[in-house]
């Protein structure tokens, strides 16, 4: 009796010291295959940040070495004429596009949202320019805003309008900039698209059996149902509206005239670190614009339980 | 062809039929308008691209492509690009495959958080990074080398880490059991198994991962200073200053139309794949 007592007992410590043997084997294995990813997020994220805000604090230009000059970047910015310029054309850009996109995106991916002849090619052609890199989208777009031959102003021109300087009149620019943007909506739409699909239909027949007619539909029914998925893209539209670089760098030629009116703020870091060179100062700009990032980003999330609709079990 | 249904799953009739058609139609003219007037502009000869009002009907003039090529050494920015790109992809579907799997199959402690963190940096605008990571190399002497483009590749990239971690996740433990009986370490099981198993994941990660790299701007720009270095992106951004080509508007659309090709094929011939990894994006968030 106590014989097998005993053994049961080290046969069960034995199996556990095993298991946890092998455990902790898994555990080592599991790290390893992290690590790739651990040593990504230490190297290119986490590191480059807490690097770039130290730096922030600094006045670097590369030749000599660092010099600790504490908040004084973050002032300087503050009364920097160019800076507060760019801000304020960046914002105006994604108060234009991240909604802009987000409509045509709805819109186009209910029209989608049918069995109809032709909808793959439908799908591919709204999602085409998407694909296509920033730098030829500015390329492409050259040619429509051409003032004397581009398609735009000799459209203008069949109704005897003089079409205005696209790119070249301050008072166009940044909306020529923002038009194009929202030509980039396939990636909403998709993301609509794949949301759409999810949604119950029995909802809009009960919408129906209420009487609700085609447009009534979608607003009691496919816009709150979608609330998730516009969540989503808000919130993607933001961070991607900050870090519109190529197309305002090869339409203005890296300058953001007229008037730095197309001056969006990563062109201006640009310049700040690779023409002027003044490594500290561009950090802080990073910063800022990390900082303006997270405080929309909390601001969307804050307001969540005002639009945001969720499910209600029915049990 | 199915019968036509809305979004309620409501039958369409004839005229709703006809008149989502000819919306979606228009539509679709609407936003290829640009690339086509692009087209049209590259097949015009120098003196047609200036007239007013535009020429519609004319001889093409495929000798623009050609002649294109000849101004600037074309060759040399494909296989720059070429290289980039494929160091690109080789790196993120090694590294993120790999993880995925730890992150997927193994058990250690801390692995969610650090799960956690690494979806968190998805939300990271590159700006931050940007300043010390381009002092970094360029003190570690890889300023105008193709390495600061590709070896971060080699360390995952959240996203796709993310949807080969969904599809491991998905893959019955029997199969990875079978495997440790016959004695196979956790690297021959990822190898051997889990890797060829993937291929769906592969497909669209090398599709994204592509049309990503083909088109990036800025990192090429930064760390290429040398011509003979050039991407055909950042080779094609100095067209609109360069002598050659610069105001001739015949020249500079043949051109954006050869640097425009190869993503929008790669695109065209792996749609499935690409519209499945963008719902991935938009589902499971």
């Amino acid at each position: 009796m106590a014989t097998t007592h005993v053994a049961a007992r080290s046969a069960a410590t034995g199996r556990k010291r095993r298991r946890s043997g092998l455990a902790r084997r898994e555990a080592l294995w599991c790290y390893v295959f992290m690590a790739p990813a651990i040593l990504g997020v230490l190297l290119f994220s986490v590191g480059p940040m807490i690097a770039s805000f130290v730096l922030s604090f600094t006045s670097y230009d590369m030749l000599s070495s660092p010099e600790w000059v504490g908040p004084k970047n973050y002032t300087k910015l503050a009364a920097d004429p160019l800076f507060l310029k760019s801000l304020q054309v960046t914002l105006t850009y994604a108060v234009v596009v991240v909604p802009g996109t987000m409509l045509m995106g709805l819109v186009v991916a209910i029209l989608l949202n049918a069995k109809l002849p032709a909808i793959g090619f439908f799908r591919s052609a709204y999602y085409l320019p998407t694909v296509i890199g920033g730098v030829a989208v500015a390329r492409v777009w050259a040619m429509l805003y051409n003032p004397e031959v581009g398609l735009f102003n000799q459209i203008l021109g069949l109704f005897g309008i003089d079409g205005p300087g696209w790119l070249t009149d301050e008072r166009w620019a940044l909306w020529s900039l923002a038009f194009m943007g929202v030509w980039g909506f396939g990636g909403t739409m998709l993301i609509y698209l794949a949301g759409l699909q999810g949604i119950p239909k029995e909802l809009y027949e009960a919408a129906e059996v209420d009487g609700a007619g085609g447009f009534r539909k979608h607003i009691f029914v496919t816009i709150p149902m979608l609330s998730n998925v516009t969540f989503f893209n808000l919130v993607m539209g933001i961070i991607g509206a900050l870090q519109v670089f190529a197309e305002p760098f090869v339409l203005t030629q890296g300058t953001g005239r007229p008037n730095n009116s197309t001056l969006l703020l990563p062109l201006y870091l640009y310049k700040v670190a690779f023409e002027y060179l003044e490594m500290g100062y561009a950090a802080a700009i990073a910063w800022v614009v990390f900082a303006i990032t997270l405080v929309l980003t909390a601001l969307v999330f804050r307001s969540l339980p005002l639009w945001v609709h969720t499910e209600v079990s029915d049990n | 062809m199915a019968k036509a249904e809305d979004t309620g799953g409501r039958p369409l009739s004839r005229t709703e039929i006809t008149v989502r058609l000819v919306v979606l139609t228009l539509g679709t003219f609407a936003v290829l308008t640009p690339v086509l007037w692009t087209v049209l502009t590259s097949l015009k000869t120098a003196q047609q691209t200036l007239q007013s009002p535009p020429v519609w009907l004319f001889t093409p003039q495929w000798g623009n492509f050609a002649e294109v090529l000849q101004l600037v050494p074309f060759q040399n920015y494909a296989l720059n690009t070429a290289v980039v790109v494929t160091g690109v992809v080789v790196g993120t579907l090694l590294s993120c495959s790999f993880s995925a799997y730890g992150f997927a199959r193994l058990r250690a402690r801390g692995r969610n958080a650090i799960f956690g963190v690494l979806m968190a940096t998805m939300m990271l605008p590159s700006t931050v990074t940007l300043v010390p990571t381009y002092i970094v190399f360029n003190k570690i002497g890889w300023l105008n080398t193709f390495l600061p483009l590709i070896v971060p590749a080699f360390f995952g990239s959240a996203f796709f880490i993310f949807m080969f971690r969904q599809f491991y996740l998905s893959i019955p433990k029997e199969v990875e059991e079978a495997a440790r009986i016959d004695g196979a370490g956790y690297v021959r099981i990822w190898w051997s198994i889990f890797l060829p198993l993937s291929m769906p994941v592969i497909a669209t990660v090398t599709v994204f991962t592509f049309v990503g790299t083909y088109n990036d701007f800025f990192g090429p720009l930064i760390y290429l200073t040398d011509e003979s270095k050039w991407t055909i992106s950042v080779a094609l951004s100095s067209f609109g200053g360069s002598p050659k080509i610069g105001p001739q508007l015949h020249m500079l659309s043949a051109a954006t139309m050869i640097a425009a090709a190869p993503s929008i094929v790669v695109f065209l011939l792996a749609q499935r794949y690409y519209v499945n990894g963008i719902s991935v994006a938009g589902v499971n968030k």
